[in-house]
C-alpha cells in the first residue's frame, strides 16, 4: 500500500520530465507512459502478492504433512504410526485430484448462496489472471492453489477422532465424499462469491479470516460425531494407550505453529499490512494459549508437560485462525488465553465425563477452539484492524465486531458457527452410515488388535532389522 | 562356565562396564530391558489422564565367563551398580553347559 502511494506521488513528476525536455506538444506519448508506469506498478505489486501468497500455500502443505502426520503419528500407539501417518497423506493426493475435478469449482464456482456451480470444472477459466471476486493482485491459479491446501488439511485433521481403528478403504472414500458435502458448501458460504454467510454481501455476514468455522468447526464437530458413531477402540479406557513417541508430537506440533502462519497470515491473499497483522495475532494466541494450557495442568496435576504446552500451541492457533485478521494484538494474546483455558477443560474433564474415545482430541482442540474462536471473532473485530465493512461518511471504519459498538456481529457469527455444526453433524452421520453399509468403517477386532501398519499397510513404522 | 545376569539401573551401565574392563572381563552383551521387581512404577500425565508406568526401564547385562572369575565379576558390578536405593536390580547366575566361536567352531572355554 505504501509503496503504491509513494510511487504515486511520483508519477506525475517522473511523468513529467520527458514532456519538459520535448516539446509540450506530445501528449499522447505522456499518457503512453502514464500507462507504462501504471503497468508497471501493478506488476510489482502483483509480484510481491503472488510470492508471499504461494509461499502460503507451501506453509498450509506443510501443516498436514509433516506437521499433522508427525503431530497425530507421534499421539498413536507404535504399530499405528504409518496408518495414522497415510490417513493425512493420503489426504494430500486425493483432495488435490478431488479440488482439480470438482472441489474448486463447488467451493468457489458461482452457483447459489450454499454451494459453487460448475462452471470451473476441471479448472476451466481458472487461469493466471487475477479474479477480482476473491484475490485481485493475484493469478486465479495461486488463490486455487492456496484454498486447496486448507481442503486438505480440513479432513485430515478429523483423522485424529478415529485413530487407530478404521479402515484405509473406509477412511479415504469417507473423507473424499466428506469433502465434497461438508467442506465445499461451507467454504463457498463463508468465502465464495454470492454465499449466504459471505462478509461481503451475505444474509448473515460471517468473519472467517483463515478458517476458524470453515475449518475447525467443521473437522472438530465432524471428529466428535466420528468418535461418537465409530465407538471406542477396544480396550479405551482402561487399557493404557499412551502416546509412544513424544518427540515425533513434538516437531510436528512445531511444524504446525510454523505453517500456521502461510495460514493466517497468508489469507491476506496480499503481503500488505493486513498479513502483519494476521501473522503477528497468529503467533500472541499460540504463545498465550501454550502459556494458559501449561499452567492450568500445572495447577491440577503438578506438573508442566510437553503435550500440554503444544495442546494449547495448538489450541490458540486453531481459535484464533478466525480472527487472525480481524483483530488487535492485545486481543489476539486474550483469545488465545481463553482458548487454553476452554479447550483443556473439554478434553480433560467433558470428555471423560461423557466418556467417548476423541483418540486425538481433535474436537477437543479443533472444534471448541473454532466455535470459541467464532464468537471471540465477533467480540473483538476491530475496523482499524480490517475496514470490512467499508468506511462511514466522515471516513472512518465502520465497527465490525462488539468492541466497537457493532453487537449484531456476535449473532452472524454465531449463525455462522451453528450452520458449520448443523452441516458437520448431518453431513459426517449420512457419509458415516452410507460408507458402514457399504464398505465398513471398523476394522475387525484382530486387525485392531495388530495394528493399522501391519494390516492396511503391509509395513511396520520401526522394523527389527540392522 | 558361569552365565551371569544382571539387571542394573540404565544410568549405572557405564561405570559397570568400565570396572569390568578394569577386571578384565572381555566379553559383554548389553540388552535395554524394562520390568519391577519389587520397586513401584511412577504416574505420568499426558492430556489430563494419569497412566501408572510400572515397567520400568532397565539394562541387563550378560557375561559368561569361566567359573573362577564368578566372585571378582559378582563383586564388580555390585561395587559399580549399588546407589542403595530401591530399584538398584539384580543379579542372576546359572550354568552354561557349552560356548561355541561361530567363526572357527571353537568350544568351551576358549570360546569365551
Amino acid at each position: 500500500m505504501r509503496r503504491r502511494t509513494i510511487l504515486l506521488l511520483f508519477l506525475p513528476a517522473i511523468a513529467a520530465l520527458p514532456a519538459l525536455a520535448q516539446s509540450p506538444a506530445s501528449a499522447p506519448a505522456t499518457q503512453a507512459q502514464i500507462a507504462a508506469l501504471q503497468q508497471a506498478v501493478r506488476h510489482a505489486q502483483l509480484a510481491g502478492d503472488n510470492a508471499w501468497v504461494l509461499i502460503s500455500a507451501a506453509l498450509v502443505l506443510l501443516m498436514t504433512g509433516p506437521g499433522l502426520t508427525l503431530f497425530y503419528g507421534g499421539l498413536v500407539r507404535r504399530k499405528n504410526i504409518l496408518g495414522t501417518m497415510m490417513q493425512s497423506f493420503a489426504m494430500m493426493g486425493l483432495i488435490t485430484i478431488l479440488w482439480a475435478v470438482v472441489g474448486y469449482s463447488l467451493a468457489f464456482g458461482h452457483g447459489n448462496s450454499f454451494i459453487g456451480g460448475f462452471q470451473h470444472l476441471f479448472l476451466r477459466g481458472v487461469g493466471l489472471k487475477p479474479n477480482p471476486h476473491y484475490a485481485p493482485t493475484i493469478p486465479a491459479q495461486t488463490f486455487m492453489v492456496y484454498q486447496l491446501m486448507f481442503a486438505i488439511i480440513t479432513p485430515a485433521l478429523i483423522t485424529g477422532a478415529f485413530a487407530e481403528r478404521v479402515k484405509f478403504s473406509a477412511m479415504a472414500v469417507f473423507l473424499c465424499l466428506w469433502s465434497l458435502v461438508v467442506y465445499c458448501p461451507m467454504a463457498h458460504m463463508i468465502w465464495g462469491a454470492g454465499g449466504i454467510l459471505n462478509v461481503a454481501g451475505g444474509r448473515w455476514p460471517c468473519l472467517d479470516f483463515a478458517g476458524g468455522t470453515v475449518v475447525h468447526v467443521t473437522s472438530g464437530v465432524s471428529a466428535l460425531v466420528c468418535a461418537l458413531y465409530l465407538g471406542k477402540r477396544i480396550g479405551y479406557p482402561h487399557d493404557e494407550m499412551m502416546p509412544h513417541s513424544m518427540v515425533l508430537s513434538f516437531i510436528g506440533a512445531c511444524l504446525l505453529w510454523v505453517g500456521w502462519f502461510g495460514f493466517n497470515a497468508g489469507s491476506a491473499l496480499s503481503a500488505g499490512p493486513l498479513a502483519t497483522s494476521a501473522f503477528i495475532n497468529t503467533q500472541f494466541a499460540a504463545a498465550a494459549a501454550a502459556f494458559t494450557w501449561t499452567m492450568a495442568e500445572w495447577l491440577i496435576n503438578g506438573k508442566p508437560t510437553a503435550l500440554g504446552a503444544i495442546s494449547g500451541a495448538v489450541a490458540g492457533l486453531a481459535t484464533i485462525t478466525q480472527a487472525a485478521g480481524f483483530v488487535q494484538p492485545m486481543s489476539a494474546l486474550l483469545i488465545g488465553a481463553i482458548a487454553g483455558l476452554v479447550c483443556p477443560f473439554m478434553v480433560f474433564k467433558v470428555k471423560k465425563f461423557f466418556g467417548y474415545d476423541d483418540s486425538l482430541d481433535a474436537f477437543g482442540v479443533h472444534g471448541v477452539g473454532g466455535t470459541i474462536g467464532a464468537l471471540l471473532t465477533g467480540l473483538f473485530a476491530s475496523g482499524a484492524i480490517n475496514a470490512v465493512f467499508g468506511k462511514n461518511a466522515a471516513g472512518l471504519p465502520r465497527p465490525t465486531g462488539a468492541i466497537g459498538g457493532n453487537w449484531h456481529q456476535v449473532l452472524n457469527q454465531a449463525i455462522a458457527m451453528g450452520i458449520g455444526w448443523a452441516l458437520a453433524i448431518v453431513g459426517t452421520l449420512v457419509l458415516l452410515f452410507a460408507v458402514d453399509k457399504t464398505i465398513g468403517l471398523r476394522l475387525s477386532p484382530a486387525d485392531e488388535a495388530a495394528g493399522l501398519d501391519l494390516t492396511q499397510h503391509g509395513e511396520e513404522g520401526y522394523e527389527f532389522v540392522p | 562356565m558361569t552365565k551371569i545376569e544382571a539387571i542394573i539401573q540404565p544410568l549405572k551401565l557405564d561405570a559397570v562396564k568400565t570396572a569390568l574392563i578394569e577386571a578384565g572381563i572381555e566379553g559383554i552383551t548389553i540388552l535395554e530391558a524394562r520390568g519391577h521387581g519389587r520397586q513401584k512404577g511412577h504416574t505420568e500425565f499426558y492430556r489430563g489422564r494419569e497412566y501408572t508406568i510400572d515397567l520400568l526401564p532397565k539394562v541387563k547385562l550378560e557375561i559368561v565367563i569361566p567359573d573362577d572369575l564368578r566372585e571378582r565379576v559378582v563383586q564388580t558390578i555390585l561395587g559399580a551398580a549399588r546407589t542403595g536405593h530401591i530399584g538398584d536390580g539384580k543379579i542372576f547366575i546359572s550354568r552354561v553347559d557349552d560356548a561355541i566361536r561361530i567363526r572357527n567352531d571353537e568350544r568351551g572355554e576358549a570360546a569365551l
